[in-house]
């Protein structure tokens, strides 16, 4: 049978404050399904024009699935939101890239013609469920030293990835964390960040009901001496502390992805154009180095070079993670097309929700911004592995002609093929 | 004000007693924190708005209410947030509740310690305060109704300058009037000004009057109770959302002056008068005050309005009518729910198929109960095909209509239909668990049927029965296991009294009266343990006033003064129910009583002649006397014509005597069941506190007994 492979847009995105984990944080009473739920809602309130019962599959990552991250959250997040009961779901978990992977994958179910429109998201929840909570690893992972013991704690990884690059010091790192977390502080008072932020009423039952506005994590004003004599809690001595990391955190993303062709016959926005993804994996004990080959991967996919990339959005769990891969390529620490709003070094990462942070981000970049065709987001991802994901500016000039307007050829980059 | 029994908490079932155990007020407390709401969206422009959550530290479970330190406290938090906002540092007030309940009004555990009309007084003059401090804020204040919402926790909404309204809460009401209050903190004076005098004496008389009838969510916003409505998803956001646009000006509420149209106001007051006339006959004082109060709120200003309400709440709060309603409620909430004399639950059987003989109209109602309510196979048999299809049938009929209406789906109407079957063979019983009879009311018929059917069940099986008179330990005396005999005697109809009486026979063991109060329960019935005696509790007592009713007028009182002597004691005059219930029916009643208790049962010439003559009742359907029935009246040759205080008197009089007897025999575990029994079997009423408080109150039991039957303060004020 004829197959039309269709172009893929990305229409929308959101995601709720990020709280601090613990009994402190602003969602320490909050249930993570809930966190999800909000963002599913705003996504359809900001979108009338896309009817609920158009929304063929809804797919929630996260990296603990267990109680009110559990019970196939897609699904059961999908009824709550208010979707109709034809609406199926599933949820999805490639630890901190569940998020980027709960896009690639509807993206491909969308481009391969299963469906049109999609929603996407991630959460985590890491005060109520702490990274390895319920982990029951395989004997024969250390027995038979499948990997390094130190892969599984991600801070150790860090650390041994300053090992493999001497050059890469914990004075680039913490030079690296005071940026992001001097951008974040700018990029809030540019208005660039809330846009997208969902508000969610935080209930606590010795405090009553509040209003998460803002992201908590940030701490505007670090300075490099403020970072210098912060505790090493991986290794005596090390280079890795929680001012140079991503804190453990609180929060939720989602984002609606449909065929170019249903995006347009519904009038809703087009904001990013999916051009190629990779997923790749590496030794698990210096996981932070997998953005390298999943970026090299995805841009010979897409037959293009790193210089075409005029947006990067770098996941930071590490600042030594992102100094490798920037590098490797040849940039500098402080790269004006990188994290151009900071990233989660100041604003927090929880874990599976992070990927559709990063894709928010570059969206409003590429508005502002109509002189960048190409974008990249990646991460790096636990037990040894990177994603990236390439996007283009549907702003730019030059863009493919596919997003022009509709009368224009359908889908210049699709193709028709016999299946 | 120090507070009695606390309601959800106490796990007593013992009567009440004067000793009222002093109680620990759960406290509502008064949350704060500061929140940031926007401007016209997200992102822009903020104002700071101190949300106030109430909250008592408990689940769903056990709603907010407000008794004096949780009053105390809201006052304090509105108290700084007024200097707080005084200095600039807020923009708004919002209220909301804790998760599904905003507040369901004021705590009336303490009621019954209230000896004085000051603490009355002291009572209505807190609630005002802190209500009027939140009126009094210099700036704009929300209620965020995020769900249940009743009572004072209405009126805290009411004293906010708008109202948001959670699509999902399910239930919005003024039930004051039900239990023989006005909406003493503000709604009595407030609601009618927002939505028009009408409108307001449908919720706050017609919807109490209506065995205390509910609003939703929606209907409340409807009613123009709310400014506007979100999903409850996401409800608090988008309240919060919405307050901001408010506090920008980006949208503004719009409200109709409703004290122009004076016309509106009395007409929507006569109309709620003679609403309450029809319901109570007078005998209630609370609708009545509502209504003054909210026809005078058209031209009071607020603190005449709130002193007005003071007065009021603090006469009703000291009236006894009050006082019976509480203990009415305090009946069918708590009590009902745990049976006095019921074995432990552990020891009840599980019951996987139901066997009915009979298939007659009640046999009909029982097959739609079980198999609605249990959801297990149910089987009818009856002599003959034709009278076991039409049993079928009825409840398949019955199943059709669930269904058009929509009240039940397709499926659910499937599996209903393929769960209740017929036959003439009792071979179906086999693996039943319960097997009830609903045939003729006559002992030999009945014990014959218990006979058949023990050689078909297993020993454990029940075999209950659903008469109204019969002896049960009789009726199981031939079997082989008498002890799985127990008498289930519902009301018509069955679908709609809430009442169930569950005798056990002298030999009735632990486990099968248990069973059969599990059942009552999984079929939603308020269970009551009676003693093994003629006609149980309910029948007794209504055939005994039946009785005396019909024989005073027999005996040359008219109708309309007896009607007039016994107003507001049942739901419809005596000869309306004979009607409904049919001749035949009350006049079987009325000789199986006679047979047991003698002459202090009437049987009605009258009645025999209706009945002889076929006549369905008294009454035409317009509700004036049937001429043919004129003919067939008693015509004493001496008549003796009572005024109404004289029939009052001896109806009293005689229920006192009786449920003297009922008590002294052991009928009825305690004075309670009785009242229980009443209001929930025969629609006795809860300002008369069923029966009893109102024989206590008129001094009737004292003159009948030599004695009260409730000690004062029970279901009255304390002396």
């Amino acid at each position: 049978m004829p197959r039309t492979v269709s172009e893929v847009v990305f229409v929308d995105g959101v995601r709720t404050p990020f709280g601090k984990a613990g009994d402190k944080g602003i969602y320490a009473q909050t249930r993570a399904d809930d966190l999800v739920i909000k963002c599913i809602t705003e996504l359809l309130r900001r979108n009338p024009n896309l009817p609920k019962e158009r929304v063929e599959e809804v797919a929630i990552a996260a990296t603990t699935q267990i109680g009110d991250q559990g019970l196939t959250l897609g699904r059961t997040a999908a009824l709550v939101a208010g979707l109709p009961a034809t609406t199926p779901g599933y949820s999805v978990d490639r630890m901190c890239a569940g998020a980027m992977t709960a896009v690639t994958t509807t993206a491909s179910a969308i481009g391969f013609g299963a469906y049109d429109i999609a929603i996407a998201g991630g959460v985590e929840h890491m005060g109520r469920h702490p990274m390895g909570e319920g982990v029951d690893p395989n004997p024969r992972i250390i027995a038979e030293k499948i990997v390094d013991p130190s892969a599984l704690v991600m801070g150790s990884t860090a650390e041994n990835l300053h090992d493999r690059f001497p050059q890469l010091t914990k004075e680039r790192s913490d030079a690296y964390a005071v940026g992001s977390q001097t951008k974040v502080a700018r990029a809030y008072e540019e208005g660039r960040i809330q846009p997208d932020l969902v508000p969610v009423a935080t209930r606590h039952a010795e405090r009553g009901y509040g209003l998460a506005t803002t992201d908590e994590p940030p701490r505007p004003g670090t300075t490099m001496e403020s970072l210098a004599d912060l505790k090493t809690p991986f290794r005596p001595h090390g280079r890795v502390t929680a001012g140079n990391s991503a804190g453990l955190n609180d929060g939720a993303t989602a984002c609606i992805l449909a065929s170019e062709e249903a995006a347009r016959e519904l009038g809703l926005p087009i904001r990013m154009r999916l051009v190629s993804y990779a997923f790749v994996g590496v030794e698990p004990e210096v996981m932070g180095i997998g953005p390298v080959p999943a970026a090299e991967k995805a841009l010979a996919k897409a037959g293009l070079s790193i210089e075409d990339i005029g947006l990067f959005e770098l996941n930071e769990a590490f600042a030594v993670q992102v100094l490798a891969f920037l590098d490797h390529f040849g940039l500098a620490d402080d790269d004006p097309r990188v994290n151009r709003y900071g990233g989660a070094i100041a604003v927090g990462h929880p874990l599976a929700s992070s990927g559709i942070r990063l894709m928010n981000q570059l969206a409003r970049q590429f508005e502002e911004d109509p002189s960048v065709r190409y974008g990249m987001t990646a991460m790096c991802i636990g037990i040894g592995m990177g994603g990236a994901v390439i996007w283009e500016n549907p702003h730019a000039q030059g863009a493919s002609p596919s997003v022009d307007p509709p009368e224009a050829t359908p889908a210049g980059d699709s193709t028709t093929k016999d299946a | 004000m120090t507070t009695t029994t606390d309601t959800a908490a106490s796990e007593t079932a013992a009567p009440q007693t004067t000793t009222t155990p002093t109680h620990q007020e759960v406290v509502t407390h008064a949350f704060v924190q500061d929140v940031t709401v926007p401007g016209t969206g997200y992102g822009d422009e903020a104002s700071t708005l101190a949300l106030i959550t109430l909250d008592n530290g408990h689940d769903h479970t056990k709603p907010n209410t407000f008794g004096p330190a949780g009053i105390a406290e809201l006052h304090g938090v509105v108290e700084t947030l007024r200097v707080r906002a005084e200095a600039g540092e807020i923009q708004a007030v919002g209220i909301t509740g804790k998760p599904f309940i905003f507040a369901v009004g004021a705590d009336l555990t303490g009621v019954p310690s209230v000896t004085e009309r000051d603490q009355a007084l002291g009572i209505a003059r807190a609630g005002h305060a802190a209500y009027a401090a939140i009126m009094d804020l210099p700036v704009p204040t929300f209620a965020f109704v995020n769900g249940a919402v009743m009572g004072g926790g209405l009126e805290i909404a009411l004293a906010c300058d708008y109202r948001t309204m959670s699509a999902g809460v399910p239930a919005v009401a003024l039930p004051e009037v039900f239990l023989g209050l006005v909406p003493g903190w503000g709604g009595a004076y407030l609601l009618p000004r927002l939505i028009g005098p009408e409108k307001a004496l449908t919720v706050i008389v017609e919807n109490p009057l209506a065995t205390n009838r509910m609003l939703k969510g929606p209907q409340a916003a409807a009613l123009g109770i709310a400014d506007v409505m979100f999903g409850p998803g996401d409800f608090l956001e988008e309240s919060l959302r919405w307050a901001g646009r408010i506090l920008t000006g980006a949208v503004s509420v719009e409200r109709a002056d409703h004290t122009v149209d004076e016309s509106a106001w009395s007409s929507a007051a006569t109309k709620a008068r003679a609403l309450a006339d029809a319901k109570t006959a007078g005998r209630s004082p609370a609708p009545y005050r509502a209504i003054d109060l909210v026809e005078a709120a058209r031209t009071r200003t607020r603190d005449e309005g709130f002193a007005a309400e003071d007065e009021a709440l603090a006469d009703l709060l000291m009236g006894d009518e009050l006082r019976a309603g509480l203990y009415a409620f305090d009946l069918v909430q708590r009590r009902a729910k745990r049976p006095a004399g019921a074995p432990d639950r552990s020891l009840a059987r599980p019951v996987t198929k139901v066997g009915i003989v009979g298939a007659g109209l009640m046999a009909g109602q029982l097959a739609s109960l079980f198999a609605q309510r249990l959801e297990v196979p149910v089987v009818m048999t009856d002599l003959d095909e034709d009278r076991v299809a039409k049993g079928v049938g009825y409840v398949h009929q019955e199943v059709e209509q669930l269904l058009g209406k929509g009240r039940i789906s397709p499926d659910r109407a499937n599996r209903l239909r393929s769960l209740v079957t017929g036959s003439t063979s009792k071979d179906g019983f086999a693996d039943a668990d319960f097997v009830i009879e609903a045939v003729f009311e006559e002992m030999s018929v009945k014990q014959q049927v218990f006979a058949e059917v023990e050689a078909i069940v297993a020993p454990e099986c029940i075999l209950a029965t659903n008469t109204s008179s019969l002896s049960i330990t009789d009726m199981a005396g031939g079997l082989r296991h008498p002890e799985r005999v127990v008498g289930f005697h519902f009301f018509n109809p069955v679908a709609v009294m809430p009442l169930l009486e569950v005798i056990p026979g002298e030999r009735t063991d632990e486990s099968a009266l248990a069973t059969a109060f599990a059942v009552g329960k999984t079929l939603k019935k308020t269970t009551v343990l009676v003693k093994d005696s003629p006609s149980f509790i309910t029948n007794r007592l209504l055939g005994r006033f039946m009785g005396e009713f019909s024989r005073i007028v027999d005996g040359g009182t008219d109708v309309a003064v007896a009607d007039e002597a016994i107003a507001g004691l049942a739901p419809m005059p005596p000869f309306v129910l004979l009607g409904l219930v049919g001749p035949p029916i009350a006049l079987h009643n009325s000789q199986t009583l006679h047979r047991a208790f003698g002459n202090r049962f009437y049987v009605s010439p009258t009645l025999e002649r209706i009945v002889a003559a076929r006549k369905p009742g008294y009454y035409l359907p317009d509700g004036t006397l049937d001429p043919d029935v004129e003919a067939l009246l008693e015509k004493p040759a001496d008549p003796v014509t009572l005024t109404v205080p004289e029939a009052r008197e001896r109806i009293l009089s005689v229920l006192a005597e009786e449920i003297g007897l009922m008590l002294q025999e052991g009928v009825a575990q305690a004075p309670m069941d009785i009242d229980l029994a009443m209001i929930t079997g025969a629609g006795f009423q809860f300002w008369n506190g069923g029966i009893i408080p109102l024989l206590d109150r008129e001094g009737v039991t004292a003159k009948v007994l030599g004695r009260r039957i409730l000690p004062p303060g029970v279901a009255s004020v304390p002396a």
